[in-house]
C-alpha cells in the first residue's frame, strides 16, 4: 500500500454530508479528524446527522464517525490503532479515555499535583 | 564555473562530501565536558561543535559512533578531550580520525596541566583549523551523493495528516533523483510492519523489517513504556499505533532497499529503514532516551541534514548536520515561526497542498547544502546526545542490492 492510498488528506464535506472541519482520512474509518478546533456546544454534521459537541475538540484530535461497540478496532488511515475500552456513540470524542493502544500502554503525565490558580 | 542553483560540498579522502565544514570538539567521558565546553564557547557562532560521549566504561556502539561522527563528511578538524582515566579507546579513535585524512589532536586534561591550560591550548588548536578550514573550496555535488534522513518529534494528531507524508514526497523525489534517504525509530513504526514490508524489494528483507519491528514492540513491552510522550496524547494521538501510523508516512511511498543499523553508512542510493533498538536482551534503558538521540544516529550513518517534522513545536537543532524544521501544526507554526523552516500546518488551512509543502522541503534542502543557514543553525542550536547501546551487525537479507552484485 502506498502512502498516496494512506494519506489522501479528503476534501472533507459535500458528498458525505460531514462538516466540513472533520476530516475522513480512509473510506474503512470508524474516527473523523478536526482540521480546526471546533467549540463544546456546536453542533456538527456528520455523515447527515446532526451531533451536539460535548466537549471542545483541538487541532488533530478525533471523534466517532459512527457508533462504537467495546472492544472494536479504532480504524485511522484505514488501519487499527486500537481498540476501544467502551461503548462510543457518534460525534464523540475518541481519545486515550475511551481506547487502548493493542501493543503497549499509552504514557500520560499525572497533572493532579498542578496547582489552580486562586 | 558552477551555477548558483548547482549543489556543492566539501571533498573528503574517502569521496564523500560535506555540505559543512566543522570542527568538532569530542569529550571523551563526562569528566572532559566542561572543558571541551569552554573550548567550544570561545567560538559561538561559528562552525565549532561539541559533541561527546559522556560514560567512563567501554561501550562499542559509542566507540564505533564517534569514530562515524568523527569522519562524518560535514567534519573538517577534530579535537579529542580525554581526562586521561576513562575507558575510551581515544587511540584508535584519533588513529581512525589521521587515517581519513583529517587534522586531529588529543588533549589530556590529566597530563597537560589541568582545566585552564588545556582550555588554552585547545582553543589556540581550534583558532589555527578554522584559518585552514576557511580557505577550503566547495566543489559540485550531486543530489545522488547526498544522504537524508527523517524524524518526528513533538508529533501530534496533525503531523500524519500534513509533515510526514510531505516528507516523505520529499523522500520520493531524493530517492528517485539517486540519493539514499533514512528513515527510522522501528518504536514508532508498530502496527505498521505489515504495510512497511509489503515495500521490501525482496520478500527476505520484508521479513527482516517485520522482525524488527517485532524487536521494537517486545523491548519497550519490558520497559513498559512505547515511545510516546503526554505531548503526544495532548495533541490528540491515542496510541503508539495511531503515532506510527502518522510517523510511518515520512517514509514516502519508495521501495523500501535495506535495513541498517545505527553507524552503517547506506551502500548505494535509495530508501532505508536504521533499526535503533539494541540486539539481546534489554540493557543500558530506553533506545533512544529523546530526538536528539535519533538525530544522532542518522548522522553516524552520513547523514548530510535530518528533516524534522513537529506538531507541538520542537525546537531543537543538531550538532554536526543541519536540521530542517517541518512544521506539521499551523497554530504551532505560529507561535513558534522563527525555529521552523517550512510551514506544512498551511495544508490544514487550505492555503497548501502536500505537492507544494514537499517542493518547499526540497528547496529549503538545496539551500542548505549550498550553506545556507537553516532555522535551527541560526539560532545557534547544536543539540547532541550519546548513551549506551548494543547492536549485533545486521544479517544478509538486511541489504539484498549488496547481496545479489557480490
Amino acid at each position: 500500500m502506498s502512502n498516496d492510498q494512506l494519506h489522501p488528506v479528503q476534501t472533507p464535506g459535500a458528498e458525505t454530508g460531514t462538516d466540513r472541519r472533520l476530516l475522513l482520512l480512509s473510506d474503512k474509518d470508524n474516527v473523523l479528524v478536526a482540521c480546526r478546533q471546533i467549540e463544546a456546544q456546536e453542533s456538527v454534521t456528520i455523515e447527515g446527522q446532526a451531533v451536539l459537541m460535548s466537549t471542545t475538540l483541538l487541532l488533530g484530535h478525533k471523534v466517532a464517525r459512527r457508533g462504537i461497540e467495546p472492544g472494536e478496532k479504532i480504524m485511522k488511515y484505514g488501519a487499527p490503532i486500537g481498540s476501544a475500552t467502551q461503548q462510543i456513540t457518534a460525534g464523540e470524542p475518541v481519545h486515550v479515555h475511551n481506547m487502548k493502544s493493542d501493543y503497549t500502554r499509552t504514557h500520560t503525565i499525572d497533572k493532579s499535583a498542578v496547582r489552580v490558580a486562586r | 564555473m558552477s551555477t548558483s542553483n548547482e549543489l556543492t560540498g566539501f571533498l573528503r579522502s574517502d569521496g564523500r562530501k560535506g555540505i559543512r565544514n566543522i570542527v568538532a570538539v569530542a569529550y571523551l567521558v563526562e569528566c572532559a565536558h566542561h572543558v571541551a565546553r569552554e573550548i567550544v564557547t570561545d567560538f559561538r557562532g561559528r562552525e565549532v561543535h561539541l559533541i561527546g560521549f559522556p560514560g567512563c566504561f567501554p561501550n562499542d556502539y559509542a566507540q564505533n559512533m564517534m569514530e562515524r561522527l568523527c569522519t562524518h563528511p560535514n567534519v573538517g578538524a577534530v579535537l579529542l578531550l580525554s581526562l586521561g582515566c576513562e575507558s575510551f579507546n581515544k587511540y584508535s579513535l584519533s588513529r581512525c580520525i589521521e587515517d581519513s585524512g583529517r587534522p586531529v589532536k588529543t588533549l589530556t586534561i590529566q597530563a597537560n596541566g589541568g582545566t585552564l591550560s588545556t582550555i588554552r591550548e585547545g582553543s589556540d588548536w581550534v583558532s589555527q583549523q578554522l584559518d585552514v578550514l576557511a580557505k577550503a573550496e566547495r566543489v559540485p555535488m550531486g543530489i545522488d551523493e547526498l544522504i537524508i534522513g527523517t524524524i518526528c518529534g513533538g508529533s501530534d494528531g496533525t503531523s500524519g495528516l500534513t509533515g510526514n507524508p510531505a516528507a516523505g514526497r520529499a523522500f520520493d523525489q531524493l530517492v528517485q533523483a539517486g540519493a539514499a534517504c533514512i528513515f527510522e525509530e522501528t518504536g514508532e513504526l508498530i502496527g505498521c510492519e505489515e504495510i512497511m514490508a509489503e515495500r521490501a524489494v525482496t520478500p527476505e528483507l520484508g521479513d527482516e523489517l517485520r522482525a524488527a519491528v517485532a524487536k521494537a514492540a517486545s523491548y519497550y513491552a519490558t520497559l513498559g513504556y512505547g515511545s510516546f510522550a503526554p505531548g503526544n496524547a495532548d495533541g490528540g494521538l491515542s496510541s503508539i499505533e495511531e503515532k506510527s501510523m502518522g510517523a510511518y508516512a515520512k517514509s514516502g511511498s519508495s521501495r523500501i532497499a535495506g535495513i541498517i543499523k545505527p553507524g552503517d553508512i547506506p551502500p548505494r542510493g535509495g530508501l532505508y529503514l536504521m533499526d535503533v533498538v539494541p540486539d539481546g536482551e534489554v540493557r543500558f534503558g530506553f533506545p533512544n532516551i529523546s530526538d536528539n538521540a535519533e538525530i544522532v544516529e542518522l548522522i553516524a550513518s552520513g547523514c548530510h541534514a535530518t528533516f524534522f517534522v513537529t506538531g507541538r513545536g520542537s525546537v531543537s537543532g543538531s550538532a554536526i548536520s543541519p536540521v530542517i524544521k517541518i512544521c506539521a501544526n499551523p497554530d504551532t507554526y505560529r507561535k513558534l515561526a522563527e525555529d521552523m523552516d517550512v510551514n506544512a500546518g498551511s495544508i490544514l488551512e487550505g492555503e497548501a497542498t502536500l505537492e507544494a509543502v514537499a517542493a518547499d522541503i526540497m528547496r529549503v534542502l538545496a539551500a542548505t547544502v549550498r550553506g545556507e543557514q537553516t532555522a535551527s543553525e541560526k539560532l545557534g542550536h547544536r543539540e547532541f546526545i550519546l548513551t549506551y547501546k548494543s547492536f549485533e551487525p545486521i544479517g544478509p537479507a538486511c541489504l539484498p542490492s549488496v547481496v545479489s552484485a557480490w
